[in-house]
């Protein structure tokens, strides 16, 4: 196969009339431009975080960072805020994900047998509940009955599965562990259970891996299901603090005692775009420390399950 | 699938085979139900909370106590002033996503296929797919700063190249909503959503690539003929996809994003129930609005799925 491929990039490097000449072409602008597009104000946040704030407004800041110094980084460190956040979505998200894994993988197995019959009715329930739903009102009218209102489960149980995952591990387990192997198990005296938890999950690293980081990245990003069912200040995640740092301007609302949040200092207004660009990177890094660790796996695993799903 | 080769195991051990048979499928329930509790409980149980739309909400009653009361909350909604302003934003927004957003991803699939060097592809995937890890709030942020007039970085650039002129607000101006909206959209997921045709495009067999050679096409004849007609298939099904849920625009990013200069064009069907229903409590109202919503994104997905069937015979279903 890589031969093969390897092979007919040749020729065709070789063949290169005009037109094929203008094709690379195109293609190197393209990819460089969006190359640039992503990566320039991702870095150029790094470098203003880092940089006087006067000198980035001012727009001297392009390509290495000026006058440097962590103020930004300074004032995070003393926000209690920020910490409290952190630390509720860093609960929320390990909790959550280990309760996605623990119902998605079980179910996505029992759902790839061929010989589990109710899978015929039961996989139509779940796809319907992709495209049809109670919407917001009598789904918050539900989370309010079951008193899970301003309460940390909200933000762990709710979601504990997505169909979407569910498919791509149902479909990888159909494709990429064969069916010889369960007979084997079988005739050895193997239990589901045992064959689910010693062959189907060791084999599974790509899939499992892919799903974790969608999970994970969902609980980390989450900021609807607080809004909607978490009004207690200590129990808001990360997003929700960020929301009021970044967006509504609490900190950085004028002199102090100006009545920001519950416990917020007051940033200077002359250093507020040098904290925001410092909160940016706080709060966006653990997530993108994860995804090059995935992505060995992720064109084994997202690949197979998407694909076919 | 494999009838006769399934069943083998089971007659070599017919003595105890039915037996281990339900054995077997009572752990492979045990496995599925708290999936089945799940969905039971958080999706269908909402969507049996649905008739609060045609119920008066009754607190003490709760989600399906109340009394009837017809259809007189889709009514209050169409004969209210905000119906076509929500409506209207809520296509425009899906519309120009979709327009736009949609070809984005095949387009930068057909490219990372293209190059050559191994190195290059990894720096340019890895780098594209890194938008799609950044919270709707951080992007929100981003594009605060960014687009300030006096201070942002976009809006110095297009200043200076005199795209826009110079007393410009985009983060303000009603009529910059949807290009910033859409845009911002496509920055974000445009790699992402390309690792599914890019990896449709590793499975086209290198033999039709020769073949095309063979044939004498250049490299954009065998885009167009032997590329395309490889995807096409993930392309329409993940057309019809998106079509089902034309009208659920995001609902964090238009919240996020909506502030009392944009509201005008900003307020969609989604924010509009957010408003109503969760912040002022008309329950009921809110769910009628709600349920009106989804049954477009409902209609949408059967036409573009019946539409599909009849001119590609590919459906979703």
């Amino acid at each position: 196969m890589s031969n093969s491929q390897a092979a007919h990039s040749q020729t065709i490097k070789h063949s290169g009339g005009i037109a094929d000449r203008l094709y690379t072409l195109v293609v190197a602008v393209i990819s460089i431009a969006a190359f640039i597009m992503v990566a320039y104000p991702l870095y150029f946040i790094i470098i203003a975080s880092v940089s006087n704030s006067t000198m980035v407004n001012q727009g001297q800041v392009i390509l290495w960072p000026k006058d440097i110094n962590l103020y930004g980084y300074e004032q995070i460190f003393k926000d209690t805020r920020i910490w409290q956040g952190y630390k509720n979505t860093i609960i929320y998200t390990v909790l959550g994900t280990l309760l996605n894994l623990l119902v998605t993988l079980p179910a996505a197995y029992a759902l790839s047998q061929r010989k589990f019959r109710a899978r015929r009715f039961i996989m139509p329930l779940f796809v319907i509940t992709m495209y049809f739903g109670g919407g917001m009102i009598p789904t918050y009218l539900l989370i309010r009955d079951l008193n899970l209102l301003n309460t940390p489960w909200v933000m762990i149980v709710n979601g504990a599965i997505s169909v979407y995952n569910l498919i791509i591990t149902r479909t990888f387990f159909e494709t990429a562990i064969p069916e010889e192997l369960h007979e084997a198990a079988t005739l050895d005296g193997c239990s589901h259970f045992r064959y689910f938890i010693s062959v189907v999950v060791p084999l599974s690293k790509a899939v499992i891996s892919v799903i974790t980081l969608y999970y994970v990245v969902g609980h980390w990003n989450d900021f609807f299901n607080a809004l909607l069912y978490i009004n207690t200040d200590s129990l808001q995640p990360l997003q929700i603090v960020l929301r009021n740092i970044l967006l509504s301007n609490q900190a950085f609302a004028g002199g102090a005692g100006s009545g920001a949040g519950a416990g917020a200092g007051s940033y200077a207004q002359q250093f507020a775009d040098q904290i925001k660009y410092a909160v940016i990177i706080v709060s966006t890094v653990p997530v993108l420390i994860i995804y090059p660790f995935i992505q060995k796996y992720f064109e084994k695993g997202v690949m197979i399950g998407a694909v076919k799903g | 699938m494999k009838p006769a080769q399934t069943t083998v195991p089971h007659q070599t051990l017919r003595g105890n085979g039915w037996l281990r048979k339900q054995a077997g499928h009572y752990q492979l329930w045990l496995m599925v139900l708290p999936a089945v509790i799940y969905i039971a409980i958080f999706c269908y149980g909402p969507m049996y909370g649905i008739q609060l739309a045609f119920r008066e909400f009754d607190f003490s009653k709760g989600l399906t106590g109340g009394e009837w009361a017809g259809l007189k909350y889709f009514e209050q909604y169409f004969n209210s002033p905000m119906f076509w302003p929500t409506l209207r934003n809520t296509f425009i927004i899906a519309f120009f996503s979709i327009l736009l957003g949609f070809p984005m991803p095949i387009l930068l699939a057909l490219v990372v296929n293209s190059i050559r060097s191994n190195r290059r592809k990894r720096i340019l995937q890895t780098t594209v797919y890194m938008p799609y890890f950044i919270s709707t709030v951080v992007l929100v942020a981003l594009l605060q700063i960014m687009l300030s007039p006096t201070t942002g970085l976009i809006d110095g650039f297009l200043k200076a190249l005199h795209l826009i002129p110079a007393d410009t607000n985009l983060i303000g101006d009603p009529g910059a909503f949807v290009p910033v909206y859409v845009i911002s959209a496509i920055w974000q997921a445009c790699g992402w959503n390309s690792i599914i045709f890019i990896a449709a495009l590793s499975s086209v067999d290198a033999q039709q690539y020769d073949a095309a050679r063979i044939d004498g096409a250049n490299r954009w004849q065998t885009v167009w003929h032997v590329e395309i007609p490889a995807i096409l298939p993930t392309i329409i099904i993940l057309l019809i996809m998106n079509m089902g849920s034309i009208l659920s625009v995001g609902f964090e990013k238009t919240f996020l994003m909506q502030n009392s200069l944009n509201k005008p064009v900003s307020e969609v069907i989604s924010t509009y129930v957010f408003n109503v229903g969760v912040k002022s409590n008309q329950f009921s109202f809110g769910s009628a609005v709600g349920l009106f919503n989804t049954l477009i994104n409902f209609t949408f997905l059967m036409l573009a799925n019946a539409l599909a069937k009849k001119t590609s015979k590919i459906s979703l279903m």
